[in-house]
């Protein structure tokens, strides 16, 4: 039985164990979650990891207080992780306003599977990728990435902690239950960096908790640390006061969306496979980009040029990237397993210059990679 | 409007010394809350008992909720929590479990804590984690203007049950106890000295502790209930209150026009949450 | 929200120390006046900016600096102080 933190080596797990891991090497030593399939070996792992590693594991009553603990344990100065499925991450969704409104870091897992409501508890899906940009009221900005293996699940929850950490911001791992589920191999480094936490450089005195930086994110200062920081929900000012003037809140509201707006480059993640010479480009992302490869496969040997954009990062949408992707293709696929979420993202960054199909499938199974290869064909024909 | 820092100088009154005025951030008073309200005579008494305590205050912080009680925690100059409705106590775990040498109190209203956040309550206290859950129990909503909750009394008028409650209430003690809460405790906030030591007891406990303090709410529960002055509400208590420590928390139940239990009801010792899984991780070798 | 820097507390003399009131904070919800057992204070006739009647002493020679009246006030807003102890923090 490994007391390691980090596992290094090379491993055969599934994307679940591989998220576990991933927090782990990472530095995250706070978990508390709800069980809910097809989460359950996220949290069972860490169950099992984390007592022995001088870490914290609590299953809670419920995934409100899961989400709920995952910002106290934040404020108490820890690197915090939640996981779930979709009836869970709705549960969530107050709570995670509250992370994005006081500036908590954190990590949220979606292990997606079909939906909506009870749906499909065992089965795979992608719908809840809108839900993960405005699932809580009000407007805000996010961050969301999907892995599309058991190794980038690895990689991409030591990468999520490394932006909530610098966003000071929620970041949502949206998963799907057959890279969840899925084995592969999996090789842990030697080490990985753990992200810091950025703090106050002044005393107490002269601190001011939500006044920013000139990157628009402010230092942290956690729980008996001798700040005594008042932190709330309410709008507040740069002295953490709730201030419920239009003014402020407008202001408030602009510098959370702007402290991630502006900084693209730090976090919009994508992969290229055979698009250089590509004619028709099929957009993706998780298990799907997997299936489409295949689909690129049968459309290349029957003479149509297709390569894939796989999104890694969801949210913020690369609005530029996929709009430059249009500019030199005749036309775009985009395969997800919902009835089209990320297609109207895709279509929206387009602008109408090339025609945007979408294979969809609500879910219960991945597509085949003749869904995929029908749906180039079919666009190839549109754009002839 | 000048920016100032957060832990600016405590002056109450320049020149004059308030014995309160080192917990409060001055710059934000005077509060919120109604003419009668017992929001401030609670907190004032949870000062005394942190002032009696001699805890470090960054030693201390305060989770809230949403409502009037909720409230509390924006006056406080200490490490401060105003969380989502019904949720302070999940975030005091957290945050407990993360920094075990802080002294983490939950400090909320009745709707707060036993509608919404009941769930949280009852399992928090069974897992017997380490924190004191202060309840200010004013028998309504008072923020949202008044609306039943889960303690108003049978019969009582609030803007959603205008021709008289019919639900039974909680009892707050007896849940408490139910559930596994280590010390239980209930006053007023007519208690003066004796709402300050149970507070100190209270806060001194290993274990989840509870204290409800029965406050006056003119403004929405008293007006609507014949109590429509805060002394109308505190003369009722007067009248109606009996201190019995040590009686069965069965026998705590609130009716209205009858005589109610004020007093200590639960004073017992159990292993922590943070205890028990300490000794297990060093069970099976790990770093506890 | 008053300015820390222009508040001013009232003071009277009693036995054993001062009474402070801080009339500005006073919500006139009358718990000092009707709890103190020895009956050391009234509602003045003067109001504050708010409107509302503070308490004044009017019997400094009965009280005994029981210290109800700071315990029972939600408002910060009556306070005693003992003979002997400093006034400034």
């Amino acid at each position: 039985m490994p007391a390691k933190t980090i596992l290094t080596g090379v491993h055969f797990m599934n994307g679940d164990e591989a998220i576990a891991e991933g927090a782990i090497a990472a530095g995250c030593r706070f978990f508390a979650a709800y069980p809910i399939t097809p989460q359950s070996e996220i949290a069972e792992r860490l169950a099992w990891r984390l007592p022995q590693i001088g870490g914290m594991f609590i299953q809670m009553e419920d995934e409100i207080a899961a989400i709920a603990a995952v910002l106290g344990a934040s404020w108490g100065g820890m690197k915090a992780m939640t996981a779930t499925s979709g009836p869970g991450f709705s549960l969530m969704m107050e709570n995670l306003g509250l992370a994005v409104m006081t500036e908590t870091p954190c990590v949220i897992v979606d292990v997606q599977r079909g939906a909506p409501s009870t749906g499909l508890p065992t089965l795979v899906a992608q719908g809840d990728m809108m839900q993960a940009r405005w699932g809580s009221h009000g407007h805000y900005e996010i961050i969301a990435l999907c892995p599309a293996s058991p190794q980038e699940a690895f990689d991409l929850t030591v990468k999520a902690f490394a932006l909530a950490e610098r966003f000071r911001v929620p970041v949502l791992l949206m998963t799907d239950e057959v890279v969840g589920h899925m084995y592969e191999r999996v090789e842990i480094p030697p080490e990985v960096p753990v992200a810091p936490r950025r703090k106050p450089r002044v005393p107490p005195e002269e601190f001011l908790p939500f006044q920013p930086d000139p990157d628009l994110v402010p230092p942290m200062a956690c729980a008996g640390e001798g700040y005594r920081v008042h932190v709330t929900g309410l709008t507040h000012d740069e002295r953490g006061y709730p201030d419920m003037t239009p003014e402020a809140h407008d202001r408030l509201v602009r510098r959370l969306v702007d402290k991630i707006r502006l900084f693209p480059e730090e976090y919009t993640f994508y992969e290229e496979v055979q698009l250089a010479d590509a004619e028709i480009a099929v957009v993706s992302y998780g298990i799907s980009a997997r299936v489409s490869l295949g689909g690129i496969e049968l459309a290349r040997k029957a003479g149509i040029k297709a390569g894939l954009f796989r999104l890694i990062t969801a949210w913020p949408f690369p609005d530029e990237a996929i709009h430059k992707l249009a500019q030199r293709v005749k036309g775009i696929v985009v395969v997800e397993l919902n009835l089209g979420q990320m297609s109207r993202e895709v279509e929206r960054a387009v602008r109408g210059l090339v025609p945007v199909h979408g294979v969809f499938h609500a879910g219960g199974r991945i597509h085949t990679p003749e869904e995929v290869f029908q749906g180039i064909e079919e666009v190839y024909r549109q754009c002839r | 409007m000048p920016v100032k820092v957060t832990k600016a100088a405590p002056e109450l009154v320049p020149g004059v010394r308030h014995p309160l005025e080192k917990w409060l951030r001055t710059d934000r008073l005077p509060h919120i809350w109604c003419s009668g309200c017992g929001l401030g005579t609670a907190l004032s008494a949870f000062l005394y008992a942190l002032d009696e305590l001699g805890w470090d205050p960054d030693s201390v912080a305060v989770v809230s909720g949403i409502g009037c009680a909720g409230r509390v925690a924006g006056y406080l100059r200490l490490d401060t929590y105003h969380t989502t409705h019904g949720r302070a106590i999940p975030f005091a775990t957290g945050l407990k479990l993360a920094k075990p040498d802080l002294h983490v109190i939950v400090f909320s209203g009745d709707g707060d804590l036993f509608a919404i956040g009941g769930n949280h309550f009852i399992h928090a206290a069974r897992r017997n984690m380490d924190m004191a859950v202060i309840c200010v129990n004013n028998f309504n909503y008072g923020m949202t203007g008044g609306q039943l909750g889960p303690t108003t009394p049978v019969g009582a008028r609030t803007t959603t049950s205008p021709f008289g409650n019919f639900e039974h209430p909680f009892n707050l003690v007896h849940l408490a106890a139910s559930a596994g809460a280590t010390y239980v405790a209930r006053c007023t906030t007519l208690d003066g000295r004796r709402l300050q030591k149970a507070l100190v007891e209270a806060l001194s406990h290993k274990g989840f502790t509870f204290v409800e303090i029965l406050a006056p709410c003119p403004t929405n529960y008293g007006r609507r209930n014949r109590l429509g002055e805060g002394l109308d509400e505190l003369r009722y208590y007067r009248e109606h209150m009996v201190i019995k420590h040590g009686a069965d928390p069965k026998e705590a139940d609130i009716a209205p026009g009858k005589p109610f239990l004020v007093g200590k009801f639960v004073d017992i010792q159990k292993p922590t949450y943070l205890e028990l899984y300490q000794a297990k991780a060093r069970e099976i070798g790990g770093e506890g | 929200m008053s300015e820390l820097q222009e508040r001013v507390a009232k003071r009277w003399k009693v036995p054993k120390g001062h009474i402070y009131v801080l009339e500005e904070f006073c919500k006139g919800c009358g718990f000092c006046v009707e709890f103190c057992p020895k009956k050391v204070l009234a509602q003045a006739s003067h109001f504050n900016d708010k409107g509302y009647h503070p308490p004044e002493v009017v019997d400094p020679e009965a009280c005994v600096l029981c210290g109800f009246c700071e315990r029972i006030c939600p408002d910060f807003a009556i306070w005693v102080e003992e003979e002997g102890k400093s006034d400034a923090g």
